[in-house]
């Protein structure tokens, strides 16, 4: 096989691959810089977790990977293929292929259309099947997510949140995607049911080999779930590596403090080998990002140069990427000083 | 903890006795809380947690006379320095609230007036309790502005809400509860609405005005996180009732009541990364349909014959309580 041909099988064997993507929004205050340059891929049937406060495009980009938004400039590309070069017909099913669940679920439903109907709807939308066949996917898919026949006949308001969860992934799984954007997808449930409901996203990755892009602002949900971490700022990635090594031992200052600022339940005499890293301020506006390094007017490392000079985007370490003038291998700027270590497992590790 | 006069009588500041809350529906009534007692002592900060639908929040706004007059039923006893609130004239409640008793409430841009500035509201706030002169008034509403860590507060005071950003507006909120130096401040969901770096600021921020002032503090939280970092006692509510009263550091190493220690398992956090996360079966019964005996006890996994019977909240241990038939047998995993 010659170079070009290897080069194509191996952008093929990604689910999803994002190169230098921009979505810019146009607004009468200006030019909305929701994602500014972001390159990463995903591999077939892991997870990707992608962690971001609000304002740092986690939510545009999300859209974007399920082809709801049009990329400004860059490329996303599934499996290779970019659907601007596709005909119709496989546009479509990359359509199918793609799907996305939204934060919240009550939302998501039609008050007006009883259970079973919501979940019929988007095989009706593509014309799959007879009534009857839509009918027997749509049951099937309820007793997947782990809800009795009989809720096919209620209706949205009758159903508690964690249900209604359910019936949104149930829904979506009726059209067998590959790739599921999920975007927020416990946020708005119970702590005492998000366990529930990550295990069943876990369950349907295991049987069906179901790729995840999972974008939350909770660091212990994506730390849970991910195989890989990627660190979302202000329209930019500052960090992305293995869930373990991004969310145990971080290199960027942000990483850092953004681990650090997570509230831990434990006793007070286990936190305190938990250095602070207080951030200064909040996120500034995606309308005039700051020159150079983005992070660098919170950031407690920043130096003349991050001003001046973007950081560019490294692999310190195998497969961890950082973008940070003062990161390597060996940590990022703020590890100079002393070890910092973060959660309950590394509270026990030497550092 | 500061000595206030209430510390030195012994006397808690608030003590909730009994307090049973109903709303009036068509052809009868709708039970939310039923009998939740507990005490804040004076510059105390306790932590209130429970699943949506436990009655966190209509126990706050209970204590702070917010209730809907026309179909809210309330019994018991609200006792603050030893006076019931429930029965004392409406105008002096008045006149407490905002002075020795305030809020602060999730949403910030919801609970500040966007017709008027940040200066305007905050002195209203402050001469509507103290007799005290215009230019007095701004001064310390300024005053206030920086303490709370709010940059240039000369010329923020004269901005408008929409003007500032989510955490800043928390900390204009914050401002306004505290500027009268109030002895308690009920906090619902103060952080939720906003970003973990901001969150730990305002965390932060609320335990040092706290521990400066002697000011107690109510947190309602659905965070287990956020009340370890931030109180010294935690009271767990499930389906109306308290479940369990003891200090944080206690129940984190060995929860009372199975509820607790369910919620402390849920947390993805203390499970090993992409093992099974334990979750906590069904959901809060609603309020029509609560059962007989232990309101638990359809979700409990160590539920008994005897939990047919409703078990009292009993004294567990040193400082705490805890509502559970088998709380001296049960060995319940905590978040160590």
């Amino acid at each position: 096989m010659n170079a070009l041909a290897s080069q194509t099988v191996a952008d093929r064997d990604d689910a999803v691959s994002v190169d230098d993507l921009v979505i810019h929004f146009h607004t009468r205050a200006g030019t909305v810089k929701a994602v500014d340059g972001v390159s990463f891929h995903i591999r077939p049937g892991e997870t990707f977790g992608i962690i971001g406060e609000s304002g740092s495009g986690k939510t545009t980009l999300g859209r974007a990977l399920a082809g709801l938004l049009k990329a400004t400039d860059g490329h996303i590309r599934y499996q290779g293929r970019e659907p601007a070069t596709l005909s119709k017909a496989e546009q479509r099913q990359i359509r199918r292929d793609y799907q996305i669940i939204f934060q919240d679920p009550h939302a998501a439903l039609n008050p007006r259309m009883s259970i079973l109907q919501s979940v019929m709807e988007p095989m009706e939308i593509l014309r799959e099947g007879d009534a009857r066949q839509r009918q027997r996917v749509a049951k099937e898919a309820l007793e997947r997510v782990g809800l009795p026949a009989e809720i096919g006949r209620r209706y949205p308001h009758e159903l508690s949140g964690g249900q209604k969860q359910r019936v949104n992934i149930a829904r979506t799984l009726t059209l067998k995607p590959r790739f599921i954007v999920c975007d927020e997808v416990v946020a708005a449930l119970d702590v005492s049911i998000r366990g529930s409901v990550l295990n069943l996203f876990a369950d349907l990755q295991k049987e069906l080999g179901i790729t995840y892009a999972f974008i939350t602002h909770d660091i212990s949900v994506v730390s849970h779930v991910s195989d890989r971490v990627g660190v979302l700022y202000l329209g930019r990635l500052m960090e992305v590596g293995p869930a373990a090594a991004v969310t145990k031992k971080p290199i960027h200052p942000y990483t850092q403090a953004l681990l650090s600022a997570e509230p831990l339940p434990l006793p007070s005499g286990q936190r305190d080998q938990r250095r602070a890293i207080r951030l200064q301020g909040e996120i500034p506006s995606p309308l005039a990002p700051p020159s150079g390094c983005r992070f660098r007017t919170r950031c407690p490392a920043a130096q003349s140069r991050c001003a001046e000079q973007e950081p560019a985007w490294r692999e310190v370490a195998p497969e961890h990427w950082v973008a940070c003038h003062f990161a390597d291998s060996e940590g990022g700027p703020l590890d100079r000083e002393q070890p910092i270590s973060f959660g309950r497992e590394s509270a026990t590790e030497t550092v | 903890m500061a000595q206030t006069p209430e510390a030195r009588t012994n006397r808690p500041l608030l003590e909730v006795r009994d307090l049973s809350i109903s709303f009036a529906r068509p052809g009868g009534e709708t039970s939310i809380t039923r009998n939740v007692s507990f005490d804040v002592n004076a510059g105390e900060r306790v932590g209130v947690v429970g699943e949506s639908g436990c009655g966190k929040t209509v126990t706050g706004l209970a204590l702070l006379g917010l209730l809907p007059s026309r179909t809210a039923r309330i019994r018991g006893r609200i006792l603050f320095q030893g006076r019931d609130l429930l029965t004392m004239p409406a105008r002096e409640f008045r006149r407490l609230r905002g002075r020795d008793i305030s809020m602060i409430f999730q949403e910030p841009m919801s609970a500040l007036d966007p017709v008027f500035t940040v200066g305007e509201q905050l002195t209203e706030t402050l001469r509507s309790h103290e007799k005290v002169s215009r230019a007095e008034a701004r001064e310390r509403a300024i005053a206030a502005l920086e303490e709370v860590g709010i940059p240039s507060p000369h010329t923020r005071i004269d901005e408008y809400p929409y003007q500032f950003s989510g955490g800043m507006r928390q900390r204009v909120m914050i401002a306004m509860a505290l500027i009268c130096r109030p002895k308690l401040v009920i906090a619902d969901e103060p952080t939720t609405a906003l970003d973990v770096t901001v969150q730990a600021q305002i965390i932060d921020l609320l335990r040092s005005l706290s521990d400066s002032h002697g000011t107690a503090l109510l947190f309602i939280t659905h965070d287990l996180g956020v009340v370890a970092e931030t109180c010294s006692r935690l009271l767990t509510m499930y389906a109306g009732e308290v479940v369990e009263n003891a200090p944080v550091d206690d129940v984190l190493i060995r929860p009372g009541h199975p509820y607790s220690s369910g919620l402390l398992r849920s947390l993805p956090g203390l499970s090993e990364r992409g093992s099974r996360l334990p979750s906590i079966p069904g959901r809060v019964p609603a309020p029509d349909h609560m059962p007989a005996g232990c309101r638990f006890q359809q979700r409990c996994p160590h539920a008994a014959p005897l939990c047919e019977q409703h078990p009292e909240l009993e004294p567990f241990q040193d400082l705490r309580e805890v509502r559970c038939w088998r709380k001296d047998e049960l060995t319940l995993t905590g978040a160590v």
